[in-house]
């Protein structure tokens, strides 16, 4: 793992095994989803305060969203963790092949999420509908920031989401070189992890944006 | 590489592995080399922002302008206080001499995840380096002081988004540092090495740890916020769209009081290591401490309103915030009382690390004695915003942390380089910091008491006396350290050989040599009993030259059989 990994292995004989701490990394990846909770929870935190505070222009914005691209993207995403999950219980039984198909289904849900959310942002985007563009003119203070928001939150969603799709990625290569094998996991089980993070992060964007008003 | 003995038989500072040179430092994942380069990066920093420091003095000595123009004075106070907080403060001993002894305290050869060790001392760097740059390019350093409140950070054509950036990247690093550290605390402690055998600077830092991992997070956010605001105007604290400027200080404070923690708690996890040392006698009341690092941190994280008195606030959360506040101090008081109890009846051998201890504790009793004059409501409204503020951050934060740096650098000194400096220069260096310290902040309470506004580059000519004294003061501060680090420096390049233990310590770092080899022991060690136990030996330290195995009891035949 380490240079002094490789130094111990060749020189000592009573400690010759290569320093690998499946319990270590898991809990390495708990700690980090917890650090992306809070991260997203300042945002959260201003979301609640912000619709507490202009109530009715909440409700007026949301009222304009496409619940539906919102309802689809929601099950995308959904089946995206049930996949990843599969795969890691594909890896579990040694079904190397299956749990590369499973991957691949996964990352193929996360780009058609991002296709849908590209279109959503550019339908708003042509209605002059963000930060300083002129559809927000008219709008009141409540919609303004209902839409500050909305951008902020779905677009570092969205980053999570590219970033997910990167790491999924290189879990593959892993699998196909057969450094992650039936026995030694531990990689995929944590870029799952990340996964359902966003996948949960997403569950309460969506009522949050398109459900209520 | 290739011979294995190789690597306990030379210490890390000699050991020559896959890179050579320079390459060697900047590549390795040896935890204690890491610690030295954070250290050397700190170092360099803590002097930049020491030079803007005196510079703010030297200003204030005389009424209206005297060296500087009132923008450039903004800009000074807020890199002064970024630089000091983001690249000294926060990091300076978790980073430094958490990296290097944290592994060897508890018995691990290094830290849980090394190359991501690494990555957080780039990410630190990073940082450094855009702070740093920000001060050249755009229109300007930053003008908003450490804090960056809005709106005045949304408008100011200041270069600020870039000196934003730089608190991000090092937030990140920080966060980086903690889960190292956590899962390290909860998975490499040798047998026999349970939650209360460990060394208390590990408590600290396992508090430390745990704030960086929970807190740092919604400071991230809140920063990435002002730059999409600079850049974008997406509202959310811009009162021009309805955003509300409150929040954000919320938002800030909501990390930046629980950093405070991160700020002090490894320092006081640095004072119980040297007072059983210099005193010969076990720590009083191990597990109050212990606790007590962890009930700081967990109520350190809900006062972040005593920051906002006079923001706006309801007479409720006001109260409330209030309350909570005058908790901390309960942890705190406990940890003064163990402290000094631990010095009771003790066989006390006097050396410079316990000099800054004693300084410390009187320092920082007056730093967090003042703390609850700002924590109680009447008291604040009347001192919010004066100089009495900066004494009292100045007192716990440089005197508390900063001084607590110094005593490390002195305690652990002989264990990192292997050589030893001259005791009594650095016992004259000592005095001359902690006398030119009070002297400099001192009359900083009794100016701000008597309503000298902070963050001004001019005054009232009454206030005047006390500016001087107070600027004589940072000379002799200044001096002192220039002279610590001298002594130092002079021990780092021609000081005598330092043994294993010079101090009589009874913690791991005192079993190993000095400097410690590559790989910190021959074999990982087993614990038997608490870190500050001085008439007995409570470690073994080759377990299977005598015949041990890991519960501690006799190997049998047929469990060596078995290996």
């Amino acid at each position: 793992m380490t240079e002094h990994s490789e130094v111990l292995n060749q020189g000592e004989t009573h400690a010759a095994h290569v320093h690998r701490d499946d319990e270590g990394s898991k809990m390495a990846m708990w700690l980090f989803l917890f650090t992306e909770l809070l991260l997203f929870g300042g945002l959260f935190l201003l979301y609640g305060a912000y619709r507490f505070e202009y109530a009715d222009g909440f409700k007026v914005a949301a009222a304009e969203m496409n619940s539906f691209i919102g309802a689809v993207n929601t099950i995308i995403l959904l089946t995206s963790s049930l996949s990843v999950a599969l795969s890691i219980a594909a890896m579990q039984r040694n079904q190397k092949k299956l749990a590369l198909a499973m991957l691949w289904f996964t990352i193929l849900c996360g780009i058609g999420f991002l296709i849908n959310k590209y279109f959503e942002w550019s339908h708003e985007i042509h209605n002059g509908v963000y930060p300083g563009g002129p559809g927000l003119e008219n709008m009141s203070n409540g919609e303004v920031l209902y839409f500050g928001l909305y951008y902020v939150m779905t677009g570092l969603h969205g980053l999570h989401v590219i970033i997910g799709l990167i790491f999924i990625s290189f879990i593959m290569v892993f699998i196909a070189r057969d450094k992650i094998t039936s026995t030694n996991f531990q990689k995929l089980e944590n870029a799952g992890l990340y996964w359902h993070l966003v996948d949960v992060i997403w569950i309460f964007l969506f009522p949050l944006f398109y459900l209520l008003h | 590489m290739a011979n294995g003995s190789l690597a306990n038989e030379v210490s890390y500072l000699e050991y020559e592995g896959k890179h050579k040179g320079i390459m060697g430092w900047l590549l390795s994942v040896d935890h204690k080399r890491i610690g030295l380069m954070y250290l050397m990066g700190i170092m360099i920093f803590f002097f930049v922002a020491m030079t803007l420091g005196v510079l703010m003095r030297l200003e204030m000595l005389t009424p209206g302008e005297t060296i500087m123009k009132p923008s450039t004075y903004n800009s000074v106070f807020t890199l002064h206080g970024v630089i000091m907080v983001f690249l000294f403060i926060i990091p300076a001993i978790p980073a430094v001499f958490g990296n290097f002894m944290l592994p060897i305290q508890i018995g691990a050869k290094d830290v849980a995840f090394p190359r991501l060790n690494l990555f957080s001392w780039y990410l630190y760097m990073a940082g450094a380096i855009l702070a740093i740059v920000s001060l050249f390019v755009g229109g300007g350093a930053a003008d908003t002081g450490w804090t960056f409140y809005v709106p005045y950070s949304i408008r100011s054509a200041q270069n600020v988004t870039m000196t934003t950036m730089a608190a991000f990247v090092l937030g990140f690093s920080s966060i980086v540092t903690g889960l190292n550290f956590v899962v390290t605390i909860h998975r490499l402690r040798a047998p026999g090495m349970t939650w209360f055998r460990m060394p208390l600077f590990v408590w600290g830092l396992y508090a430390t740890s745990w704030i960086q991992v929970l807190a740092t997070p919604v400071i991230g956010i809140t920063l990435a916020l002002i730059m999409l605001e600079r850049f974008m105007g997406i509202g959310v604290f811009d009162p021009a769209l309805g955003g509300d400027p409150i929040l954000y200080q919320h938002l800030f404070w909501i990390y930046s009081h629980p950093a405070v923690y991160i700020m002090i708690l490894p320092a006081m996890g640095v004072v119980s290591e040297i007072l059983p040392t210099f005193a010969r006698k076990d720590i009083f009341g191990y597990k109050q401490i212990a606790i007590s690092s962890l009930g700081i941190a967990l109520i350190g994280y809900l006062v972040w309103g005593h920051h906002m008195f006079v923001s706006g606030m309801s007479d409720t959360s006001r109260i409330v915030f209030s309350l909570l506040t005058f908790l901390v101090a309960i942890p705190t008081g406990v940890k003064i009382f163990n402290w000094v109890a631990t010095l009771y009846k003790g066989s006390i051998k006097f050396s410079a690390p316990l000099y800054y201890v004693l300084g410390f504790i009187f320092i920082f009793s007056i730093g967090g004695l003042t703390g609850l004059v700002l924590g109680a409501l009447a008291t604040d409204i009347h001192v919010t915003d004066t100089y009495f503020v900066v004494a009292h951050f100045h007192y716990v934060m440089f005197g508390g942390m900063g001084i607590m740096f110094f005593a490390t650098m002195h305690y652990w000194f002989p264990k990192v380089f292997g050589k030893m400096y001259n005791e009594k220069l650095a016992v004259i260096a000592c005095t001359v910091i902690i006398i030119g310290f009070n002297l400099l902040y001192f009359p900083f309470f009794i100016m701000g008491y008597m309503g000298m506004p902070r963050r001004y580059y001019d005054y009232l000519p009454q206030f005047q006396g006390w500016h001087i004294l107070s600027t004589v003061g940072s000379w002799i501060l200044v001096s002192g350290i220039v002279f610590m680090f001298g002594n130092l420096l002079y021990a780092l390049l021609r000081g005598p050989k330092a043994s294993m233990n010079p101090w009589g310590g009874t913690t791991l770092e005192w079993k190993v040599p000095s400097p410690p080899p590559l790989e910190n022991f021959d074999e990982i060690p087993i614990v038997t009993g608490g870190p500050y136990v001085h008439d007995k030996s409570t470690y073994i330290m080759h377990p299977s030259k005598e015949g041990i195995n890991a519960n501690g009891a006799v190997k049998t035949v047929n469990q060596e059989a078995a290996l």
